[in-house]
């Protein structure tokens, strides 16, 4: 792990903000649970049948459905926690 | 154990369709996406006014989005369509020598799955087609043509933000200046980063311009501006200057549809803005504060230098809406209620004036414009009637219409579609009528749900059917003259007697005709140009006029036993085991071939084809003989009557039939003659004709029926195929260039023939029993027919009277007011003196919805019906806000066999977050048969009881994270033990004698037994591996069960026997309680046996044989309309063909998307243990050079020999 430090920072920055959502060793409970949500609410957006599903669930069609469901990824977890002084 | 998936109804539903030019012929097409799976082509036959599919090609991967564009100059149109392979694929419709879909490139551009990270939500192309955006990550694509003028993307531009997230994006018509794309896009960075929750609050969202500049060829972002935070489409404004006249087309720049606002934009002018008119509500309460109105669906059109839009709203009312503009200057944007029609997931307009709708869910339809809604009186809105253009703060007032029958569309077609399939239970319902089960499916959503019976076979639609004064043997219509359009006589042939019957205003007998009416007949035929022939057991007669009828008689003491014929050629068998051919001679006379040939037996059957065009004689004979061979003989010049081929056979033939049909698997230029025999034994062989020596190869089976078959040649729309008639009665034709065999649902026929009056052009007449039938067959290509029996909410669930032919169904809707509820509402309105316009509520439902309610507000109703008649025969409405979310038979104890029905429901169930006011368990008595239920009682739980199930006198409750048990007591159901073990939920409940399998909603399942001594115990001595979010179990033998999950996996776990037998052993179940648990869970595990991704939610499991005599299959079907099966094999011979096959298909990249197919079948697990068949069967599609390379690894076989063992798997097990 110590020397995969030195050799792979140069390109793990760029990596990182290239793909959201990629973890570190210092990601806190709130962000992981954050995009864990938005990978999953992405993902039934991404799956016709899936949204299909939890539109027949919830009674909606499924363009307000895919709306909602994109709206909901701005904060899907509710407010993040405040910082701490450690 | 291995398996075999087949397809046996694709997806109907359609995720998306755009219409183009594809073709690239004169009229345009639909592409639509089917079930987000297949691509499939749509062209409007305007003869008959429906919607063809032309084409038909599973993806094997889940298709995004697509888009067509057309390049510079051209004039076919190219699909650009984003998947989760990860690639961009260009994608072009051919339509010689057979429509198919080719990939001409597949750039690689990220990660395969359809991931939050890797674009391909959305696909915006340039008007010109000069470039294409793929997005949320946005990479942009300039369209080039290389020096062959194929086509090729460049490498991506980027134009990508971090922490943004992106609702729509659409491209900008700016004509020919540089490419514009716009986008509606928030960045959440801020709100991820602020405690307070205040930088969440001031989100915005922004419409942002990206311009490609083709000089540079860089990407930039132009401009940016927060527009209205609940925005959630954008739709193109036509713009840019004509080359021609220098007019402008259109002001350019977006209409952004937001919450009850549809705003035009464009870069640095003033918006205008309208509101989106509404219905009223007349449900609406004090206080009740209302929620926006979206637009779900747009298009626009460009008609005559003109344009509109057509925008749905998630009403289904659909508004025009068009700008007034001086060049590119906007003087106002206008709006007005247009017609209502379901809620669509893409609409298109076609340029010969029909919209298509393709709905979110059930039926698609065609309409037809009546009128585009000028001058209809209904109201206008429009920007310069507000203040600032509609710039103003907050929102603009209401506007209203009233929502009304549709005045500018037509209905034209109707695709019937089974999406979702809710619930479906596979079944013979009718008994010793029918020796295949029906599906029976719970369909659709809301209002326009359906129950549908869907049998195997293509539907009749009967004309006539009359009685006769005997029995007929046989039926066939003649014309008089060879250029006759129309039939003339229909000739029926009794075992006494001959009748004819003329066709005219009406049908009645003739006895004029020359035709031998005082015995049977064996053939007629309309011979030469104004000829007709009658072949009876004792000679020929050749009408060739009023005066003239020449004879030839059978050799004294021998009789003819059997004769076939065309228009110029006619061969007779005799008694004696001999051939007499005949041709019809320049002169119009039929002249005998000086030689009579003899045959090894007696010949029972003969055929010969039709005379193939510009040619005097078909060359081939074919005769079936009682010593059970065939032969085929050489009616040529220069060898006439000498045996070219023989064919032993299993059983002795019944009936022969010579035709010359197309089958692109066969021979891809033209027609293949098929020598199609029934054998006594119900069996009916295909074999293949070669062309040239007459020699016989490529034998298919199929078992049609008990009865040995009949075979009549016949023309079905204008195609050439072949009737059968068994118990049931077959069409071989051909559909999409490939040859089908399937039955018609339909009362047995003895024999049919082809008639064509002015009546009915392409109709068949039949015989059945002493009845004549008059019918035809409207659609061809259709595997299982639909009876339809409309419901009134989503059904959720239905089960079946436990040995009487009714069923029991639950539906319930959410957001949506009960009649209860409607009722309570307007008497309370009315009682406060408001006045309530109680027309909207009149009107039908299944066309313009219900009012909306807001989250917990339920509809739901149980309903008692016959599927059978395909009617309902009761329904109960359930109280307000209550929903039935389960139910089950159930016997009890003190309930003296009889059986009772138990509905599980929930009051004021909201999904997110998941709760309700509290549970119901309703018990209903069944009286008379099943007809009639009798509410008993009812019994209050803590939570909505999601599964019930009947186990050994009592019942089975899964109430939320418990497992319960009741009895049954006097006034309510008495909780006698519970399991609360459970981590997500009950799901799903199965018994299996003193077993109980439950499936949790996300940790699949876990195998619980029941103990009554020392006390009442529910006990799981088993559970899965890995998590699983169940959507339904189904047993398939007491250890192994088969699940379907909600990312559209299928899977089958077993119990190790052993632990099968020791927990069955044990009746305290001391040892399972004592047992040290293995991996934070039960004692023992089930093993993975067979895992597979179908690629759509499959919602019901059912083990069944769907064939007469065949084994047991699993049929299931998904969300998106499909219904497929799971077939064990049962050599292991099989197996290993068909692994290889597969993966000799694998190679070949068959995908058009380019989607790794094992990948895709292993998309969240492995596949393990399942061959993919519909993969399997695109051997069929192959060019023959690859077929051959492909065959010859595959143990050196011949390419006719896989298809052959194709077709087997297929017809063995399934249709």
């Amino acid at each position: 792990m110590s020397e995969l430090r030195y050799t792979a920072n140069t390109q793990l920055e760029q990596l990182h903000a290239r793909y959201t959502g990629t973890g570190h060793a210092d990601t806190t409970k709130y962000e992981w649970l954050t995009h864990q949500h938005r990978d999953t609410l992405a993902a039934i957006i991404g799956h016709p049948p899936l949204l299909g599903y939890v539109s027949i669930a919830d009674g909606e069609c499924q363009a307000r459905e895919r709306f909602e469901l994109i709206e909901k990824m701005v904060q899907p977890c509710g407010k993040p926690p405040g910082k701490t002084d450690d | 154990m291995h398996l075999l998936n087949l397809t046996l109804q694709a997806p109907s539903n359609i995720t998306s369709a755009v219409v183009g030019s594809f073709s690239g012929t004169k009229g345009q097409e639909i592409l639509a996406v089917r079930g987000g799976t297949k691509l499939e082509i749509l062209k409007l036959n305007t003869s008959t006014g429906q919607l063809d599919t032309i084409c038909s090609t599973e993806a094997f991967g889940t298709v995004r989005n697509v888009v067509g564009f057309r390049l510079a100059g051209m004039t076919k149109d190219y699909i650009l369509a984003s998947s989760d392979s990860g690639r961009l694929s260009i994608i072009e419709f051919v339509v010689a020598p057979t429509p198919h879909f080719e990939s001409l490139y597949q750039e690689v551009y990220g990660k395969s799955g359809s991931r939050r990270v890797v674009p391909g939500q959305y696909l915006a192309v340039d008007p010109k087609g000069r470039s294409c955006l793929v997005g949320a990550s946005k990479l942009v694509y300039v369209l080039n043509r290389n020096s062959e003028g194929k086509l090729f993307p460049s490498s991506p531009l980027e134009a990508h933000r971090n922490h943004n997230l992106v609702t729509h994006i659409v491209g900008v018509d700016q004509g020919y200046d540089n490419p514009l794309y716009a986008a509606l896009e928030m960045d959440y960075s801020e709100s991820d980063e602020d405690p307070t929750g205040e930088a969440y609050e001031n989100v915005q969202k922004y419409l942002t311009f990206y311009e490609l500049d083709l000089g540079l060829n860089h990407v930039v972002r132009k401009w940016s501006e927060p527009t209205d935070r609940r925005a959630n489409l954008l739709v193109q404004v036509p713009g840019g200057q004509n080359a021609s006249s220098d007019r402008f087309d259109g002001p350019s720049g977006v209409l952004v549809c937001t919450e009850d606002h549809i705003i035009w934009k464009h870069m640095d002018v003033e918006a205008h803005r309208i509101p989106i008119p509404r219905r009223r509500n007349p449900l609406a309460q004090r206080g009740e504060k209302s929620r926006g109105l979206i637009i779900v669906a747009a298009v626009m059109h460009k008609i005559k230098g003109a344009f509109f839009f057509l925008l749905q709203s998630e009403d289904g009312d659909l508004y025009k809406v068009w700008i007034e503009h001086e060049g590119e200057d906007v003087r106002a944007l206008k709006i007005k209620y247009f017609d209502t029609v379901p809620v669509a997931n893409s609409l298109c307009i076609l340029k010969s004036g029909y919209l298509f709708v393709a709905s979110e869910f059930s039926d698609q339809n065609l309409y037809q414009f009546q009128a585009l809604g000028d001058d209809d009186g209904e109201q206008e809105w429009s920007s310069t009637d507000y203040p600032d253009n509609g710039n103003i703060e907050g929102p603009l007032p209401y506007a209203f219409f009233n929502p009304r029958p549709l005045q500018n569309l037509l209905q034209v077609d109707t695709l019937s579609s089974l999406d979702p399939i809710t619930d479906a239970s596979v079944v013979n319902l009718l008994g010793p009528g029918s020796d295949t089960p029906q599906i029976y499916a719970a369909c659709g959503r809301g209002p326009r749900s359906t129950f549908r019976t869907l049998k195997h076979g293509l539907d009749v639609s009967v004309l006539v059917s009359s009685p006769l004064p005997g029995v007929p043997t046989n039926v066939w219509t003649l014309k008089l003259t060879e250029e006759d359009e129309h039939d003339s006589y229909i000739v029926l042939s009794f075992p006494n007697g001959t009748l004819v019957l003329s066709i005219g205003a009406t049908i009645e007998e003739v006895n004029d005709t020359g035709f031998l009416s005082s015995g049977p007949t064996l053939a007629v035929q309309q011979l030469g140009e104004a000829g007709l022939l009658q072949v009876h057991p004792y000679g020929l007669r050749h009408i060739r006029g009023a005066d003239r009828v020449d004879e030839w008689p059978a050799p004294p003491g021998q009789t003819i036993v059997a004769a076939t014929t065309n228009k110029r050629q006619v061969v007779i068998a005799l008694s004696t085991a001999e051939l007499v051919y005949f041709e019809l001679d320049p002169e119009g006379s039929l002249s005998e071939y000086q030689d009579k040939k003899s045959l090894p037996g007696n010949a029972t059957c003969l055929s010969i084809a039709e005379v193939p065009e510009g040619r005097r004689r078909t060359p081939f004979l074919a005769v079936g003989c009682d010593n059970q061979t065939v032969s085929v003989i050489s009616l040529e010049p220069d060898s006439t009557l000498t045996t070219l081929s023989l064919q032993a056979l299993t059983a002795p033939p019944s009936s022969i039939c010579l035709a010359e049909i197309f089958d692109t698997s066969i021979d891809k230029n033209r027609a293949t003659m098929f020598l199609n025999i029934g054998l006594a034994n119900g069996v009916l062989l295909r074999t293949v004709v070669d062309p040239v020596d007459g020699s016989l190869s490529d034998t298919r089976l199929r078992f049609l029926g008990a009865k040995p078959p009949k075979l009549v040649r016949s023309t079905i729309h204008g195609q050439p195929s072949v009737m059968a008639f068994s118990s049931r009665t077959w069409l071989l034709y051909t559909y999409q260039d490939m040859l089908q065999t399937q039955p018609l649902i339909y009362d047995t026929l003895e024999y049919a023939w082809n008639l064509s009056a002015a009546m009915c052009p392409d109709g068949l007449i039949g015989i059945s029993g002493n009845t004549l039938r008059i019918f035809t067959i409207p659609k061809l290509g259709e595997k299982l027919k639909q009876d339809v029996l409309p419901l009134s909410y989503t059904p959720r669930k239905f089960v079946s009277h436990p040995y009487n032919t009714v069923f029991y169904m639950i539906e319930s809707d959410h957001r949506t007011y009960s009649p209860t509820a409607i009722d309570r509402i307007v008497r309370e309105k009315e009682a406060n003196g408001s006045r309530v316009d109680t027309s909207l509520l009149s009107l039908p439902p299944n066309e313009f919805g219900r009012p909306r309610a807001a989250a917990g507000h339920w509809a739901s109703l149980l309903r008692v019906l016959d599927p059978l008649t395909n009617e309902s025969i009761a329904t109960f409405d359930l109280d307000e806000d209550e929903a039935a979310f389960s139910m089950t038979i159930a016997y009890f104890e003190r309930g003296g066999g009889e059986p009772f029905l138990v509905v599980g429901t929930g009051v004021k169930t909201t999904l997110a977050p998941k709760s309700c006011q509290e549970g119901w368990l309703r018990v209903y008595a069944i009286k008379e048969q099943g007809r009639v239920l009798e509410f008993m009682h009812k019994t209050k739980t803590d939570d909505v009881p999601l599964c019930l199930a009947a186990f050994q006198g009592f019942l089975l409750a899964g109430v939320g994270k418990s497992l319960r048990l009741y009895e049954m007591g006097k006034k309510a159901l008495l909780r006698k033990c519970e399991n609360n073990s459970f981590p997500t939920g009950v799901a799903t409940i199965n018994v299996q004698g003193a077993r109980i399998i439950v499936g949790d909603m996300q940790e699949s399942t876990f195998y619980c037994v029941y103990r009554s001594v020392p006390t009442r115990q529910l006990l799981v001595f088993a559970d899965d591996t890995q998590p699983r979010w169940l959507t339904c179990v189904t047993e398939v033998d007491y250890e192994t069960i088969v699940c379907g999950d909600k990312f559209g996996n299928i899977f089958l776990n077993r119990l190790d026997s052993r632990t099968s037998e020791t927990v069955d052993d044990d009746p305290t179940g001391a040892t399972i309680l004592h047992e040290k648990s293995f991996l934070m869970g039960a004692a023992h595990k089930t093993e993975l046996l067979a895992h597979y991704n179908v690629g759509s939610i499959v919602t019901s499991i059912t083990k069944i044989p769907l064939v007469a005599g065949g084994r047991d299959v699993l049929v299931y079907t998904t969300v998106s309309g499909s219904v497929g099966a799971l077939i064990p094999f049962v050599s292991m011979d099989d197996v290993e063909f068909m692994s290889t096959l597969e993966m000799h298909m694998r190679s070949q990249n068959v995908s058009l998307v380019g989607r790794d197919h094992l990948a895709y079948r292993g998309y969240y697990v492995p596949v393990k243990g399942v061959i993919d068949g519909d993969l399997c069967e695109n051997f069929n599609l192959l060019p023959y050079s690859k077929q051959q390379a492909i065959a010859a690894d595959l143990d050196e076989r011949s390419v006719g020999d896989v298809l052959k063992k194709l077709e087997q798997m297929r017809t063995s097990s399934a249709f």
